[in-house]
């Protein structure tokens, strides 16, 4: 009986001490990294990070690609998840095509509509065809935030929507189909059921693939990278600038800091705005 | 809305949302193999005119490709191995014993998620550097752990919850010790999921690139390295390293769809 109580807390104990090690205690070195200067405390890093040309508009680029990609997602994935409700055939072969951005890396997700987007690209080719512009034309320099934003945002929706998908789908599943048989009895048309009964009970997956959609956003960078390179400034690609091109942990660790506050307020807010009451669920 | 108007809209959404995630796979996939010749080739056409094997395999036989390759290859398999030993193990914890703490060890692994966890490499440079693990795949597949380890945890204590306790108690009637029936008779049944966890946790390793850039300076992963020469590398070889990139996950999602829910569903309550 002594080693059965002891046996669930060994076998957690590996992965305790791990995250432990790779989870907690850089979390705390990047907290010292960013706010010390010198061997004492200071916010001359952050004072840097503000300071810096590049810091304000990377902090308007990430908000707005936050702000325009996740709604966006969520409403696809939405009317995704529903479009496969009403498959009778075909399902598992549409539902992993649907999923195979998943899989996609963010810098290859930049790559794919660098293919599109690109001087001599397959958008420039169709909007030749149309009359729109004469020749190659170039969407993705610092002149043109406009088309640059609008690359970046595709490229984003494009790969990462297949994560809510997944999510939301996961969450139809659970809800059980007397609900809505039962409102459609009391003639309850699809619109009003799907306000009135899918969208309150998937509110658990809803808010769990908005942290995790959101958390993830405001992480862009790769796809950034390969769509523009530094001309579109995003707060984890100034984070990488500063600790590879300037030499400085210090303010890159203020950007992380900063990358990571704002994460962590977004996931409260997220679970105040959509506190779930268990006695509703099914 | 007639019924047969209703399935007409249905499909012609279904079609065109498939045609959106395939076409551009598609068009890197020309870029790849068309080389110098089709990257510049103007109009663009959607036909394969200037795809090559040779192209491919100009990409491949560039400097540092094929080590960038392998050391991507060797860590997203450290990471698969570390994130389910160390996982699994918790998550039967999870699954089978109610114990103080569990309720703690679970937030912390939730916590992980609300983090960008990647960023975190940057202290552990100065770590790394200290112990020798700086600029080694062991080192990245550590903190691609990190990342993997929450996933492999909550996904293997649903697995193990799928899975009758009786039968387990059954096998102790029968006179198996707990390892025994652990390994007869819960762990066969376990053992899809657990090699789906495992796939995905090669994936997350496979595709990140901010800790391995940061990580390594000679011994990079294909994504870190792509990362580095994209500046300076020519267009056909961008689109030839991103169709390299994708190819093995297009692979890895179709072996693990069965299990994606069980990854990412809200069913651990």
């Amino acid at each position: 009986m002594e080693r059965s109580r002891a046996l669930p807390y060994l076998l957690i104990a590996p992965a305790t001490i791990f995250l432990i090690a790779l989870f907690v205690i850089p979390l705390v070195q990047t907290v010292v990294l960013a706010f010390v200067d010198d061997g004492a405390w200071s916010l001359t890093n952050f004072r840097k990070m503000v300071g810096d040309l590049n810091f304000g508009l990377s902090l308007r680029n990430t908000f707005l690609l936050v702000l325009v990609v996740v709604p966006l997602q969520v409403a696809c994935a939405l009317l995704m998840g529903v479009m496969l409700q009403k498959l009778d055939k075909g399902r598992d072969l549409v539902l992993w095509i649907w999923t195979i951005p998943l899989g996609v890396s963010d810098l290859a997700a930049g790559l794919v509509w660098l293919a599109i987007f690109q001087d001599r690209g397959y958008l420039n080719t169709l909007l030749a065809a149309f009359g729109v512009i004469d020749g190659p034309t170039n969407w993705l320099s610092y002149e043109s935030p406009g088309s640059m934003f609008l690359a970046v945002a595709l490229a984003e929706i494009w790969r990462a929507t297949a994560i809510v998908l997944v999510i939301l789908v996961a969450g139809l599943q659970l809800i059980p189909k007397e609900y809505g048989e039962a409102a459609e009895i009391f003639g309850a048309s699809p619109w009003t059921r799907f306000r009135k009964i899918t969208l309150p009970l998937l509110k658990p997956s809803i808010q769990s693939a908005l942290i995790l959609r959101t958390v993830l956003a405001f992480e862009v960078f790769a796809v950034v990278y390969a769509l523009s390179g530094r001309n579109f400034p995003v707060l984890v690609g100034e984070a990488y600038a500063w600790q590879h091109v300037n030499q400085n942990n210090g303010v890159a660790a203020a950007y992380a800091i900063l990358v990571m506050a704002i994460s962590l307020a977004a996931t409260l807010a997220y679970i105040r705005a959509l506190r779930v009451n268990p006695e509703t669920q099914p | 809305m007639s019924v047969g108007l209703r399935r007409v809209v249905l499909w012609s959404g279904v079609v065109t949302l498939c045609l959106w995630v395939l076409v551009p796979i598609y068009l890197i996939a020309l870029g790849a193999f068309g080389g110098r010749a089709g990257v510049f080739r103007w109009p663009k056409s959607l036909l394969p005119w200037d795809a090559t094997l040779a192209s491919m395999q100009t990409f491949l036989a560039v400097e540092g490709v094929g080590r960038a390759a392998v050391n991507g290859a060797l860590v997203a398999a450290l990471t698969m191995l570390l994130s389910l030993a160390l996982g699994a193990p918790a998550g039967y914890a999870l699954a089978r014993y109610a114990f103080r703490g569990a309720n703690l060890f679970r937030l912390l692994v939730i916590l992980t998620r609300a983090f960008p966890l990647a960023i975190l490499a940057l202290p552990l440079t100065v770590t790394f550097i200290r112990v020798g693990l700086y600029d080694t795949p062991l080192g990245v597949a550590l903190v691609h752990t990190a990342l993997a380890l929450p996933f492999a945890a909550l996904v293997s204590a649903s697995l193990f919850m799928g899975i009758p306790r009786e039968l387990e108690e059954a096998a102790w009637v029968f006179g198996c010790s707990r390892l025994q029936a652990f390994r007869k008779v819960v762990l066969p049944l376990a053992l899809p999921g657990l090699a789906a966890a495992a796939i995905f946790a090669f994936v997350i390793s496979w595709n990140e690139v901010f800790a391995a850039s940061v990580l390594t300076v000679r011994n990079k992963t294909l994504t870190a390295y792509l990362l580095t020469v994209l500046a300076e590398s020519p267009l056909h070889y961008r689109f030839a390293g991103g169709f390299l990139l994708i190819l093995p996950s297009i692979v890895f999602i179709f072996a693990v769809r069965k299990y994606l829910f069980a990854m990412w569903g809200v069913s651990n309550k």
